[in-house]
């Protein structure tokens, strides 16, 4: 087992479920693992999760370091960044991905502020390259890439210098792959160093909320931009998506201006979704927002701009007032024959 | 008695109003197009920070690291009642990552000297990384709780705070000290006082070097600031080597101006025939139903 060739994955669990967004990034962990001659490992951090980390074998990880702990059962910040550091600091990987979720958004600066390594947020694709700091050449590093400033730019970093190069990822934006029966994984368990008076959060209630809305599995959206946001246009949209059996979808500016809540929204900071339709109305398409539904499989475009850039990924683009061409639309299905 | 408050906040370009003139032809940003903005999350941090004082008693320091043109968002503190304003700044912050800015600002907490609670935003528009918060937290040795959507309960000794979570939201309780970062939910922050705006419109700056005066540190007798103070590296006793670029473990790499790769499109004339002719392909397609 090479130092700093092994990936390894931050596992997440949600009430005893592994969440999704680990098993993407283990699923992505293994092209990482392969161009860096390593392999794909997980720490995984809780109480009797034994039986779920096998799960973690058929994605294609091979080693999960499990620290199980009463204590651990629920998550709080310090703990779980201490025990993260600690199995980092134990085994080495080169790569540590973390999901982009609170969660993962919580430990992770926490842990690379204690290793002062590298972390970049939000990546919507890593590679494995090379880079030359000042006649140093790092023949295999992770290239962190991510779009920035208004996502006029995609820009690339990279992080040679410190190990590992850790970055977070969101949910949907790195794909399963099929689950391999016959993969497994060998659990190794660590031991819990975590003194008590290192738990100084108290959790008094955790209250789960039933989502209203799932965008992940819709085979059909219907996404209201800023130019399909007044109520009129809005519920045009909404009678579509309705009509269609479709989801309401968002772009984020609908959310921030507080028109839809952020479980419609779609792109790199809300959810990414390849759904078989995909409506976008009244959207620029700015990267932000192309990077959570690029991948649908057919995307139709109303907008009033010609060049907005949302055409240029349109499988169709109709030039035209939204109320006008969703009324047009909403019409011609109804009386479809 | 009451609180020490501190709250962290960043000038940031208006990256949500980007527009054209914003690209430079060889598709770099032009800085000086973007208009500079008080961090939209700082403002609802800087909220809860007056509200709590306002409930426990208190002192409300803000502190933001960047070039001499971040004064103004400190004066924007000020003009809503912020008790005191540190500008760090100094050529030697420039380019640091989100390691190296919440080193300079864990030394210029420690500065600061006694606080109880230190709010944050959960994040800056302009890269949306959500890392400073956290990465302050390690770096001062404290709890830290983050993505609050409300704090239902303060007192002198702890804080109860609603914190969104994917599947719902959980309700955490902490003593001080604890790092907090805010986001958009928890509040909506008030404007300027005009009353403050009077007081503070022409406010200057006091650079302290590292000799500076004690004195400094706490606000003038009479409650209201005298001066935006300035701090730089030796001020805050910072390790040089972990400031700005130096400190900054992540470097770009390349950027890339965005390319749109254009896929196969078809014009959909905005006709009701056209438009039931789109309709009509997609449910032969079996895309609708
Ligand atoms: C770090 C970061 C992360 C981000 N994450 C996301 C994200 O996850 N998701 C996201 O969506 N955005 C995100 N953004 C924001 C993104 O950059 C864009 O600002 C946003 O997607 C624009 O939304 P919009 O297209 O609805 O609005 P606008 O850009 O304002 O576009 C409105 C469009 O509607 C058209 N229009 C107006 N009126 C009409 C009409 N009557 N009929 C037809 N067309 C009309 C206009 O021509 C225009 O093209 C992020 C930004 C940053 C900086
Ligand atoms: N230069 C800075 N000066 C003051 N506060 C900052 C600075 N950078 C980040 N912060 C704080 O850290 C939060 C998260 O920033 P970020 O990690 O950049 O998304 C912000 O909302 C601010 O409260």
């Amino acid at each position: 087992m090479g130092t700093g060739k092994n990936v390894m994955v931050f596992i997440e669990t949600r009430h005893g479920k592994i969440a999704d967004v680990s098993l993407e990034l283990v699923s992505a962990a293994n092209g990482l693992a392969a161009s860096l001659g390593g392999s794909v490992e997980a720490v995984a951090i809780g109480y009797t999760l034994h039986k779920e980390l096998e799960t973690l074998g058929r994605y294609g990880c091979r080693r999960v370091y499990y620290t199980d702990d009463e204590r651990l059962a629920h998550f709080t910040s310090i703990p779980y960044a201490k025990t993260v550091v600690r199995v980092i600091r134990e085994h080495q990987p080169g790569v540590v991905l973390f999901g982009a979720t609170t969660m993962g958004r919580d430990v992770a600066p926490r842990v690379a502020s204690t290793l002062q390594c590298g972390l970049t947020a939000d990546c919507t694709d890593l590679q494995i390259g090379e880079h030359e700091i000042k006649d140093v050449r790092y023949e295999k590093t992770l290239m962190q890439i991510r779009p920035a400033f208004g996502g006029n730019i995609i820009a690339t970093i990279v992080s040679p210098e410190s190990t590992p190069s850790m970055a977070t990822v969101r949910e949907g934006v790195m794909k399963m792959i099929d689950p391999d029966p016959a993969g497994t994984v060998e659990i190794i368990q660590e031991p819990c160093q975590v003194a008590d008076d290192d738990f100084l959060t108290e959790i008094l209630e955790v209250v789960s909320e039933e989502k209203q809305v799932n965008l992940k599995a819709a085979q059909i959206i219907v996404s209201a931009g800023m130019g399909a946001s007044d109520p009129e246009a809005l519920e045009l949209v909404r009678d579509l998506a309705r009509l269609l059996g479709g989801e309401l979808g968002c772009s984020r500016p609908v959310v921030d201006s507080g028109v839809l809540v952020k479980d419609h929204q779609v792109g790199q900071t809300g959810t990414t979704v390849r759904p078989n339709l995909y409506i976008a109305c009244g959207i620029s398409g700015q990267i932000q927002h192309r990077a959570g539904m690029s991948e649908a499989k057919r995307i139709i475009a109303i907008n009033r701009d010609p060049q907005a850039p949302i055409f240029a990924i349109a499988h169709y683009g109709i030039v035209g007032d939204v109320k006008d061409v969703l009324t047009k639309m909403i019409k011609a299905y109804k009386t479809k024959a | 008695m009451g609180l020490n408050i501190i709250v962290t906040v960043k000038q940031v370009p208006d990256t949500h109003n980007i527009s054209g003139e914003a690209m430079k032809e060889d598709g770099t940003v032009n800085r000086a197009a973007l208009p500079a903005i008080f961090n939209p999350e700082d403002l609802n941090a800087l909220e809860e920070a007056l509200k709590i004082k306002e409930q426990v008693g208190g002192m409300v320091t803000c502190i933001s690291m960047g070039p001499p043109n971040a004064a103004e968002v400190l004066k924007e503190c000020l003009y809503r009642g912020a008790d005191d304003v540190i500008l760090v700044s100094d050529r030697r912050f420039a380019g640091a990552d989100t390691l190296a800015t919440s080193y300079a600002l864990k030394c210029a907490i420690e500065k600061v000297g006694d606080y109880d609670l230190v709010l944050c935003g959960r994040q800056a528009i302009d890269g949306d990384t959500a890392q400073v918060g956290p990465q302050i937290a390690e770096k001062l040795g404290i709890n830290q709780l983050t993505c609050i959507a409300a704090v239902t309960a303060v007192d002198e000794t702890s804080i109860t705070v609603r914190r969104s979570v994917e599947d719902g939201y959980e309700i955490v309780k902490s003593r001080y000290p604890v790092l907090l970062t805010v986001t958009a939910e928890a509040n909506e922050p008030r404007s300027a006082s005009a009353k403050k705006v009077m007081t503070y419109k022409n406010i200057g700056k006091e650079v302290c070097n590292s000799s500076y005066d004690e004195a400094y540190l706490t606000p003038g007798a009479c409650g209201v600031v005298s001066h935006i103070k300035e701090w730089n590296v030796e001020t805050i006793g910072a390790d040089p080597e972990r400031c700005g670029l130096s400190g900054s473990p992540t470097k770009v790499k390349k950027i890339q101006s965005v390319v749109l790769t254009a896929c196969e499109s078809k014009q959909v004339p905005n006709t009701d025939a056209g438009i039931a002719d789109l309709v009509h392909e997609l449910i032969e397609e079996n895309i609708i139903g």
